[in-house]
């Protein structure tokens, strides 16, 4: 048997193909060009908002100075005789957010190893949804909830010395603490489940328990991973705004006590926001010079955050 | 490589497995092609005629690592090729050169020269797309789209601009190509991944011929088979062969012995000095010659099964 | 501690001081339980907050839980007032956020995972770039939207500028979502597209996004969600202003739920605060809707590779 035989139907005739383009494919060209754009479109944000903030923040530091800015104990940018120490606002931003943490850690990192290594699937894939919608809920009912409940509830339970004030930092920041939780706890889980198994198995094949393998082996192993966890949590904490505007009042304090009513640096934006600040007068400037230090401490979070998580990444992945 | 003409040399059904002359190369008896080849049936001239695709030392680089070195390869026309060795010889890089998949993988360089249809495969004028319309992949994990049969065979012909006469016709006619057709003719709007793997390698295969290409290549088709399916899509690629070229990539010797005309063995050797591994080619022939009687020590010691 | 006999992988807590004759559960030590019981407890204080919150909000706002609600404008007297400018405000506001995210949030997407180069220094830098975007706080996009879009391009405080600034809060969220999707699906797909001729994008348009629509989608409403929850920077572009009217077009002055809400809470009076329960039940009741949607669309579409 030949093969000329079978040759009749089928294949491509020796000699007539050509492996030149037929035509200039222009429009991959022009949509890559596009898709291209939309990507920029991120970079040209962090432009947008570096340019909107520093052209208000050079011209108010032309008026102020930035040492008594940063080492100013008195906040009254609105005032007839006007004060820009910032300080007030920094201690307000501090005591809300550690208030936060010392909820937010223990609930988060509690929840996440369960959900990393107790829960069943099945277990799992209720939780995590629920988790989800925590996370979900709009900050301003989170801010009402404080205002309306916590506070009442602190002030109905409270057992020594003074209760705290109507205005609070306790409350904002418990609710805060709340609200983050499952920031901590999807980060660090995402940063446990990536542990590998053979670690933990070598961890069970000693003879540990559940508890110690989770606690002296994955805690160790995921340890960037829950740091950068924690990390982010701090800057949302830091960089939000309507619990605080509605829960921890607009008195610019330089105190430590959280009983007492405080206003952050995003509250006095928010609040300043609504006063609506004729464009250009000292008092639009300082939205502007205060949100500069809010960018650039959140910003300082993030880059850690984001560096630890690549860390964490490219031991594991 | 051996290059020496020998028109006299017709081959003759005594390429048949002679074991007792030979001595060497069978210690399997498994391998002793009682499933009749196509090897064994059809007549395979010692050099392939009118090649399809000629590679000159061409090598493979990722980067700075060179994959795969010293190629020298024709492949015949309507022939069944198998390229074959232990893992990391290169050979699953080798093909993904014939179609330029490889320039998908960052850093991937071809050196020498790949001459298909007398151009250069990587002439700078050449366009990867248009040659992957004229050879066609087949992969080694059964990859249909999400999509329903019909349209997994129509996506060849609608991207590639073809306009048939009548799509139904093309459709049946790649699935009837690729011996699917009675399987699944009163399904054409089901999901693909409804089928079992032999059927949706076989799809894959439809899929591929349903843009009429030249050349097809296959990487270890059926790596991820039963032997019932392995089977069907081999019978189905000496069927093949009568309209396409086929290369094919495997693992498998017993494989390569039943449905290859001819067969390139490939192994990988360290760098004395870098210790870093090569591909290389060691030996290429008709298929019954190289496994009856292997030229290289190398391929002797792989069929025989004593590495890879 | 024991030992080579144990293969006690399935309840470690055993393996735990045993004996080498003793392998007999129920010798748990006293930690183990604690923590256990640490770890129920976190998950129970934060599903207790939730319930507590979701509670509250219903009992306080129940007498106000009515359709006045949202068929009557805001009024400075309690028992006359509604959100229905808010809650069209809202509708109108995210549907247009909606309507700029998608096409940009997707287009960056499948630029970063089908075309950017990773080795390149300014492919990576939008990487990193929208990796910092996601965290940065949503004020900080009110003070964008204040300084460049109301007052640099002179919009002012109107329906396209809050839809501008809440499309640029929310892109970095959708953008890794949609990456996410785009990724889940696997290379042979996309080999054995290119194996058959096609380009780059046809096989991006008719093979990757068709199959990583779900996931898209499930990232979308979920983004979409937070950008109706959104009130601080909303604060900053004018959206607390008293407005008994419905929006019109994009250039109507506009308020939002939130804003609303938020409104009502920093009012004196009890009537106030019930209207504000009864409408961020409103907002929850939406939320609880898109989350539902965007589980439903992920477990039910979304295909296992």
């Amino acid at each position: 048997m030949t093969r000329a035989e079978s040759t009749a139907a089928g294949g491509v005739a020796a000699g007539s193909v050509s492996l030149r383009r037929p035509r200039p494919r222009y429009g991959e060209a022009v949509i890559r060009g596009a898709l291209f754009a939309a990507a920029l479109l991120s970079v040209a944000t962090t432009v947008g908002i570096v340019v909107a903030l520093i052209v208000p923040t050079v011209e108010f530091f032309a008026e102020v100075s930035v040492l008594d800015f940063l080492t100013g104990t008195e906040w009254a940018p609105l005032f007839a005789r006007p004060k820009f120490g910032v300080l007030p606002l920094l201690v307000g931003t501090l005591v809300v957010t550690v208030v936060a943490l010392i909820v937010a850690i223990p609930l988060g990192l509690g929840a996440a190893t369960f959900l990393s290594e107790y829960a069943t699937d099945r277990v799992r894939r209720v939780l995590k949804p629920v988790l989800e919608v925590l996370a979900g809920i709009p900050t301003v009912v989170y801010g009402f909830f404080a205002l309306t409940f916590v506070t009442p509830l602190l002030q109905d339970i409270w057992l020594f010395g003074d209760p705290p004030e109507g205005f609070n930092a306790l409350s904002a920041g418990i609710v805060m603490g709340i609200m983050i939780v499952p920031t901590v706890a999807s980060l660090s889980e995402d940063a446990m489940s990536a542990v590998p198994a053979d670690l933990k198995a070598g961890g069970y094949a000693l003879g540990s328990s559940k508890r110690q393998v989770a606690t002296r082996v994955t805690f160790p192993a995921a340890l960037s991973g829950i740091v950068a966890a924690i990390v982010l949590a701090i800057s949302r904490a830091v960089g939000e705004t309507m619990i605080v505007l509605v829960a921890a009042g607009g008195t610019p304090n330089l105190s430590a006590d959280p009983r007492e009513a405080m206003q952050t640096m995003t509250a006095f934006i928010g609040a300043a926001g609504i006063g609506d600040q004729p464009v250009g007068s000292i008092g639009y400037k300082t939205i502007f010079a205060v949100g500069s230090l809010l960018f650039v401490i959140t910003l300082v979070m993030n880059a850690v955050s984001i560096r630890l998580v690549r860390k964490f990444r490219e031991v594991y992945e | 490589m051996d290059n020496s003409p020998s028109a006299d040399d017709a081959p003759t059904s005594a390429d048949a497995p002679q074991p007792a002359a030979t001595g060497s190369g069978l210690a399997d008896p498994a391998l002793h092609l009682d499933t009749p080849t196509r090897a064994g049936r059809r007549e395979i001239p010692e050099q392939p005629k009118d090649p399809v695709m000629l590679l000159r030392d061409v090598a493979v680089y990722y980067g700075g690592f060179r994959a795969v070195k010293d190629v020298n390869l024709d492949f015949g026309r309507r022939e069944i090729t198998a390229l074959i060795g232990p893992s990391g010889c290169g050979k699953s890089t080798v093909l993904r050169c014939l179609n330029r998949m490889n320039d998908l993988v960052r850093g991937a360089r071809v050196a020498g020269s790949i001459t298909y249809h007398d151009q250069d495969l990587y002439g700078p004028k050449v366009d990867p797309i248009v040659v992957r319309r004229s050879i066609g992949m087949v992969f080694q994990k059964p990859n249909p789209f999400p999509k329903s049969i019909y349209d997994n065979i129509a996506y060849g012909p609608r991207v590639t601009g073809m306009k048939p006469g009548s799509m139904d016709e093309l459709v049946e006619q790649a699935l009837r190509g690729a011996a699917l057709w009675d399987e699944v003719k009163d399904k054409l709007k089901q999901n693909a991944y409804s089928l079992s793997g032999g059927q949706q390698q076989r799809l894959c295969i439809a899929r591929c011929i349903a843009v009429n290409p030249d050349v097809i290549l296959m990487d270890e088709p059926c790596s991820a088979l039963d032997p019932i399916a392995t089977a069907r899509i081999e019978d189905l690629m000496i069927e093949l062969a009568d309209r396409y070229t086929i290369i094919i990539v495997t693992h498998n010797m017993q494989q390569a012995a039943r449905v290859a005309d001819r067969t390139a063995f490939f192994t990988a050797e360290a760098d004395a000095t870098t210790g870093e591994r090569t591909g290389l080619l060691v030996e290429y022939d008709r298929t019954g010659a190289m496994f009856h009687n292997p030229r290289d020590r190398r391929t002797e010691d792989y069929i025989s099964g004593r590495f890879g | 501690m024991s030992t080579t006999q144990t293969t006690g992988v399935e309840d470690p807590a055993v393996a735990e001081a045993t004996s080498h004759a003793d392998l007999t559960a129920g010798q748990r030590s006293i930690k183990d339980v604690l923590f256990y019981v640490g770890m129920l407890a976190s998950l129970g204080i934060a599903f207790t907050a939730l319930v507590a919150l979701i509670a509250l909000m219903l009992v306080q706002g129940w007498p106000r839980l009515n359709l006045d609600l949202i068929t009557h404008f805001p009024s400075s007297i309690p028992a006359r007032a509604g959100a229905e400018s808010a809650v069209l405000g809202s509708i109108w506001v995210v549907g247009f956020t909606a309507l700029f995210t998608i096409p940009l949030g997707v287009a960056a997407a499948v630029y970063l995972e089908e075309f950017a180069d990773k080795q390149r220094w300014y492919n990576r830098l939008i990487e990193l770039n929208i990796q910092n975007l996601a965290a940065v706080p949503s004020i900080v996009y009110g003070i964008l939207g204040l300084g460049l879009i109301v007052q640099a391009a002179g919009l002012g405080q109107v329906v396209l500028a809050a839809s501008l600034t809440l499309t640029l809060l929310v892109l970095p969220t959708v953008i890794i979502a949609a990456r996410e999707a785009i990724r889940a699906v696997p290379d042979s797909i996309r080999a054995g597209s290119l194996a058959l001729g096609a380009t780059q994008w046809q096989t991006v348009w008719r093979q990757v996004l068709p199959a990583s629509v779900p996931g898209i989608a499930t990232g979308v409403i979920l983004a979409l969600s937070r950008a109706i929850g959104e009130a601080a920077p909303l604060v900053l572009l004018g959206g607390l202003t008293f407005i008994q009217f419905n929006p019109s077009g994009l250039d109507s002055p506009f308020t939002v739920l939130p804003i609303q809400i938020f409104n009502w809470v920093s009012r004196p009076q009890d009537e106030f605060e019930v209207l504000a329960a009864a409408a961020g039940v409103v907002l929850l009741v939406i939320l609880l809707a898109m989350n539902s949607i965007a589980i439903l669309v992920r477990n039910r579409f979304q295909r296992r590779w």
